[in-house]
């Protein structure tokens, strides 16, 4: 039987994967784990599902663990995410109590593994102590910030800071989310997983079902977001484009297709606002997806007409590389790193307003060619630079750095 | 070769990884731009002009390096963007004549320029610089002929390393091949100016490497290398 990776010299070439192996020789039976707070839901256990067998197969010796907490945990962990985000947000203090007493009682469980890893990547904010609680630690610790932080709420990123900068290094997507901080900081944009649920080819069949299922006529144009319910993602907005656009393409229909991610505890409002902007307009629907339901949002991004991901804030952008890769073109926010995926008439165009992306959608609409030409580019564009294969070699190649001097050139015997 | 001249060394076949890292140091207009490039480190205006190459970015630009790119469309202007974009590293001998050459563009436009635009807050230049990890491959030829077969089949990592990394480690800002095939006489010179003429800048790695195994083909083979491998 072939093996995972022979898979993805199918789809990346033999060469790509010929190179990981090679990389991955040096690291040989080395002890990595990765530490975030969700298995379920988010880009970043969608990434970690596929990275650390693949990191297993090359004979590096991975681990995932995530951390648990209660609900002031998620409280906290969720107002940091919006105050690094850029909103000024006020946080008790018995809620940074909560965060390090959680983090305490995680690192009392996960000591023993964390202090003998060559290597630990620890994700995003969460788990950030848990580095601070392991005293015996030998190997390099890096922070992986998945987040738009280029305009952090200070006060928040100041009592954050001071967990992340004993780090060895850090990394994050893009160069303007990185932060003044005494160690080295990588730039790794992250990736998706040809053969994930989420992305792998479906049957036509089953890509026709999403409209009876969701109750969307098939024989009329649709407009697809598929978004957590968050501010961040203006679904709102979205909603305002679309009735803009609908004036003038009145068989026009939209899906806002969100999940709910188990350390999102604002979600919720945010969806009821999304609902009563989208009262009385029987061509809006609404999906609140369960955090799992991979398929169906496969599905419905390659029954989708276009799709929008108008984003006021993003840390990457994953729905964006999905869908790039199913060959739609993508109205995107401009914002963080759908602007280093959205290549403005080649894969899709950037906008800053609901006009603008009103504007774009009646533009695609009247060109299918154009949508064809541009759906064409978008897949290639995601084959050679976003998907899981790229983001291996860069974290081999990062891990790999670290473990030498830091220096430009390493040259391996 | 001359007669009893001592074979060449076999051609190890090397491979390379690029990883990005961010400098902190960014410009948000052009006078602050040409400082920064007067204090950088070479590494990093070696990556805004290579590193692209290895690393994920979109392979239709409308300019070649980073800086033109900027200029045109973050700082809005299209004349300094086109006399950026012009600049072929190729033709510099090392990184810091080619630091020159930017900053003499840059600071004649600061001259003909009345004003000093900036960009919009979320639109700075970053700097960033690149580590390179170096592995051997394991594979080696002891003739060039045997090399030609091979080229199809490298990583565009080795391209990168072999083709365009070379430059900056090569005595005479020549290729890998060249080098070696320097090393058997005037056999392989037909071989040596095909490579020569080839301009890597305006490639990606991928035709480059179709580039070079045409070029290999072409003056090795008198039937195509593959069949004769």
């Amino acid at each position: 039987m072939n093996s995972p990776l022979d898979a993805y010299a199918e789809v990346v070439g033999q060469d790509v994967v010929a190179h990981l192996r090679q990389l991955a020789q040096p690291l040989q039976g080395m002890k990595v784990v990765h530490v975030n707070s969700t298995r379920l839901g988010g880009g970043v256990a969608e990434i970690l599902e596929k990275l650390v067998p693949l990191m297993r197969e090359l004979g590096i010796d991975t681990r995932w663990e995530v951390i648990t907490g209660q609900g002031a945990f998620y409280q906290c962990t969720k107002s940091f995410h919006n105050a690094l985000q850029g909103n000024a947000i006020h946080i008790p203090e018995a809620l940074f109590e909560a965060f390090e007493a959680d983090n305490q009682r995680n690192a009392e469980q996960l000591c023993p593994l964390l202090e003998e890893a060559d290597v630990v990547f620890i994700h995003d904010p969460q788990p950030a102590p848990l580095r601070q609680f392991c005293p015996g630690r030998r190997g390099q610790w890096i922070w992986r910030c998945h987040i738009d932080i280029s305009h952090p709420y200070r006060p928040v990123w100041k009592y954050l800071r001071r967990f992340i900068a004993p780090y060895d290094a850090s990394i994050f997507s893009l160069a303007a989310f990185a932060q003044p901080l005494p160690h080295p900081q990588y730039l790794i944009p992250p990736s998706i997983d040809p053969f994930s649920e989420k992305n792998k080819v479906l049957p036509e069949d089953e890509i026709a079902a999403v409209h009876g299922r969701f109750g969307t006529d098939p024989t009329r144009p649709v407009v697809l977001q598929v978004s957590r319910f968050d501010r961040f993602k203006d679904p709102v907005g979205v909603i305002d484009a679309f009735k803009l656009a609908k004036n003038f393409q009145p068989r026009l229909q939209l899906i806002l297709a969100g999940g709910g991610a188990s350390d999102d505890p604002e979600g919720e409002a945010v969806l009821t606002e999304v609902r009563q902007a989208a009262e009385g307009h029987p061509d809006i629907h609404v999906l609140l997806l369960p955090p799992d339901a991979h398929r169906t949002i496969n599905a419905l991004q390659r029954a989708a007409d276009i799709v929008v991901q108008k984003s006021l804030r993003e840390g990457f952008g994953l729905t964006v590389t999905e869908a790039l890769w199913k060959g739609k073109p993508v109205i995107g926010g401009d914002a963080g790193g759908i602007r280093l995926q959205v290549i403005n008439h080649h894969t899709g165009f950037l906008t800053s307003t609901p006009e603008g992306a009103a504007l774009r959608i009646r533009y695609l609409l009247h060109h299918p060619d154009k949508v064809r030409e541009m759906g064409e580019k978008a897949r290639t564009f995601v084959r050679d630079n976003f998907l899981i294969t790229r983001h291996l070699r860069e974290y081999l190649t990062l891990i790999v750095a670290l473990t030498h001097a830091a220096e430009e050139r390493i040259e391996l015997a | 070769m001359e007669p009893n001249s001592p074979e060449p060394a076999p051609f190890a076949v090397k491979d390379c990884a690029l990883i990005a890292l961010a400098t902190g140091r960014q410009a948000h207009n052009l006078k602050e731009f040409r400082d920064q490039l007067l204090r950088i480190h070479p590494g990093s205006i070696f990556y805004h002009f290579w590193g692209g190459l290895l690393n994920p970015r979109f392979e239709e630009r409308e300019y070649n390096n980073d800086f033109a790119s900027w200029c045109r469309h973050a700082l809005r202007d299209a004349v300094l963007g086109e006399r950026l974009a012009v600049i072929d590293p190729v033709d510099f001998a090392d990184l810091e004549q080619l630091r020159q050459e930017l900053v003499e563009v840059i600071e004649e436009r600061l001259d003909e320029r009345e004003m000093l635009i900036w960009v919009q807050p979320d639109q700075p230049f970053e700097f960033i610089r690149s580590q390179i990890v170096v592995f051997d491959t394991h594979v080696v030829f002891h003739s060039p002929e045997a090399l030609a077969s091979h080229i199809p089949a490298l990583s565009i990592g080795s391209v990168f390393y072999h083709f365009i990394d070379a430059r900056r480690r090569v005595e005479g800002r020549v290729d890998d091949f060249s080098v070696w095939l320097g090393a058997f006489g005037g056999v392989y010179q037909p071989l040596s100016q095909a490579l020569a003429a080839i301009d890597p800048y305006f490639m990606t790695l991928t035709e480059l490497r179709a580039e070079l195994a045409a070029a290999f083909e072409r003056c090795l083979c008198e039937v195509p290398c593959e069949q004769s491998a």
